[in-house]
């Protein structure tokens, strides 16, 4: 079952107070290697939170394009795992090791199959 | 007659067992609704079957394999179940390996362990666990779900349909989480449990008090797990602490329904027999390292029952169980418990200090038995004016009925006087 860990870390922009320390470099290639091993993982990057725009289409067709994230909120995607495991269990237990957890919030959601209700 | 016969086992087996064997085909297929839908088959069959063949010796067995026959059936006919198809072969191969070949009524596994964590899974919310251990774990009905919660069943029927959704889209598991895990998971179990009772115990709307049907049925679940996890000391400790205050439930209304407070209750009226058995489980829930809430909360409990009346409770021990429970977890409303015991121990003046420093607490912001404890201090100390406006206070916050007519008695006899 593939399961999309959407990683959300403090946004730049966010008055919110941080927490002291971000996850390190080390940490996050610790768990790269781990989910890797594991032969969990299908897909996963790290994005960049300084430059996002967003798209959006209005119902004439116009084309509105803005600078930064859709929404204003205190949280970014930092970054996202698609792995591939039995069950839920076993992806929460994925997404508590990710260093993500630790310093902001891991998201797991699953991939829309057709023929689910 | 013998058509009689067959109903009435039907019924006897599903009575105490239709949880036993939906917790056993919802292991089986990993699904709630193929679960449900080929119990009810099952039932269906037994009931055209049983009084022509007679009963069989092993109902639950017999109904399992009618069940599982059904589920087979049901995919085939439907091809979104295939999927499906291949885990309940793979499950049922398992499970054939795993049991005897002519598996007796005792020989069959409890798998209902499996369905209270999936029913109380975290990824679940507190709302939706509470209504699936209600209608898979205490068989109720939807509608009697939705009478427990006071909600319309159409709600409570989409809660529950939601919830389903999510166990099989998310694919939670049915299992039970390792000796490492358990100390995170058994506590949402235990919670939903408690929820369910206090829910009956002391109704947070309606004109009752009392919610027997809710306190039963959570002593029902209270048992069962207990059962199932006999070395657990906190679920022993729960249903102690369930059962301990469960016994003083003919002393805690009047005859016009009204409620009766501790101190002025009848304690002839308490269960004896309830007693006994929560002070028997007391004793291995607080022994031992690493005492949990429930069994703490249960021993206070015991302290109430034991004692012959209101003013000979053990009040120094009260309060340093209520010390003892606050280490574990900080919470105002242990904290107000705690100062109600210190009042009785040390006098009103002590505890009103305590209360005083808790109208600040986030927590108990709207709950009525803040200002209502700081009342009956202050009318105690005869400062009739600050105690009528207490009353007030708690009369406008109160819930249920009979929890506010007997704030009401108190405030008219202040300032009748």
């Amino acid at each position: 079952m593939k399961y999309l860990l959407l990683i959300n870390t403090p946004s730049p922009d966010s008055s919110e107070e941080r927490p002291a320390q971000g996850p390190t470099v080390e940490e996050f290639m610790a768990f790269e290697k781990a989910v890797s091993d594991a032969g969990v993982k299908l897909d996963g990057n790290a994005l960049d939170t300084s430059n996002a725009t967003t798209v959006r289409v209005r119902v004439n067709g116009e084309r509105v394009v803005t600078d930064g994230p859709f929404a204003e909120t205190r949280e970014i995607v930092g970054g996202y795992y698609l792995i591939d495991v039995p069950d839920l269990d076993a992806a929460l237990d994925w997404a508590a090791r990710c260093p993500g957890a630790r310093h902001g919030t891991v998201e797991v959601r699953t991939v829309w199959e057709p023929d689910q209700s | 007659m013998n058509e009689q016969r067959a109903a009435r086992s039907v019924e006897a087996v599903f009575r105490e067992d239709r949880s036993r064997l939906l917790a056993l085909l919802a292991a089986r297929f990993g699904d709630l609704d193929l679960a449900e839908e080929t119990a009810s088959d099952a039932i269906e069959a037994a009931l055209e079957r049983w009084p022509v063949d007679g009963v069989p010796d092993k109902p639950l067995a017999w109904l399992l394999a009618t069940a599982r026959r059904k589920a087979i059936d049901r995919i085939r006919r439907d091809r979104t179940y295939a999927e499906r198809l291949a885990v309940l072969q793979v499950e049922s191969d398992r499970a054939a390996a795993a049991v005897a070949p002519e598996p007796g009524f005792d020989d069959i596994p409890d798998e209902r362990l499996q369905l209270f964590f999936t029913c109380c899974h975290p990824a679940l919310s507190s709302e939706a666990q509470s209504a699936l251990t209600l209608r898979f774990l205490a068989d109720l009905t939807t509608p009697e779900v939705a009478r427990a919660f006071l909600v319309p069943t159409a709600t409570m029927a989409q809660r529950i349909v939601r919830a389903k959704r999510k166990i099989r889209n998310a694919r939670i598991p049915f299992r039970v989480p390792g000796p490492d895990e358990l100390p995170a998971r058994l506590p949402s179990v235990l919670r939903v449990i408690y929820l369910v009772f206090t829910e009956g115990y002391a109704a947070s709307s309606g004109n009752d008090l009392l919610r027997p049907d809710l306190a039963d049925e959570a002593i029902r679940l209270a048992r069962i797990l207990h059962r199932l996890l006999p070395r657990e000391r906190e679920v022993t400790g729960l249903l102690a602490l369930l059962l301990l205050t469960d016994a003083r439930r003919a002393a805690r209304i009047d005859a016009a329904g009204g409620q009766v407070l501790l101190e002025d209750q009848d304690r002839a009226l308490w269960d004896a027999d309830l007693i006994a058995e929560g002070r028997r489980l007391v004793v291995p829930a607080l022994t031992g390292p690493g005492v949990g809430p429930y069994a703490v909360q249960a021993a206070i409990a015991a302290l109430h029952d034991e004692a012959t009346d209101f003013e000979t409770t053990d009040w120094p021990q009260i309060v340093a169980l209520y010390e003892v429970l606050l280490q574990i977890e900080t919470s105002p409303l242990v904290a107000l418990n705690r100062a109600v015991a210190i009042a009785m121990r040390d006098g009103p003046e002590a505890g009103l200090t305590l209360l005083d420093d808790l109208t600040e607490a986030e927590e108990l912001r709207g709950y009525h038995l803040l200002p209502a404890a700081r009342a009956d201090l202050l009318r105690r100390l005869g400062r009739t004016t600050e105690a009528a406006a207490a009353y007030r206070a708690a009369l406008a916050l109160v819930g249920n009925e009979p929890e506010r007519s007997m704030l009401a008695r108190r405030l008219a006899e202040l300032t009748d006087r």
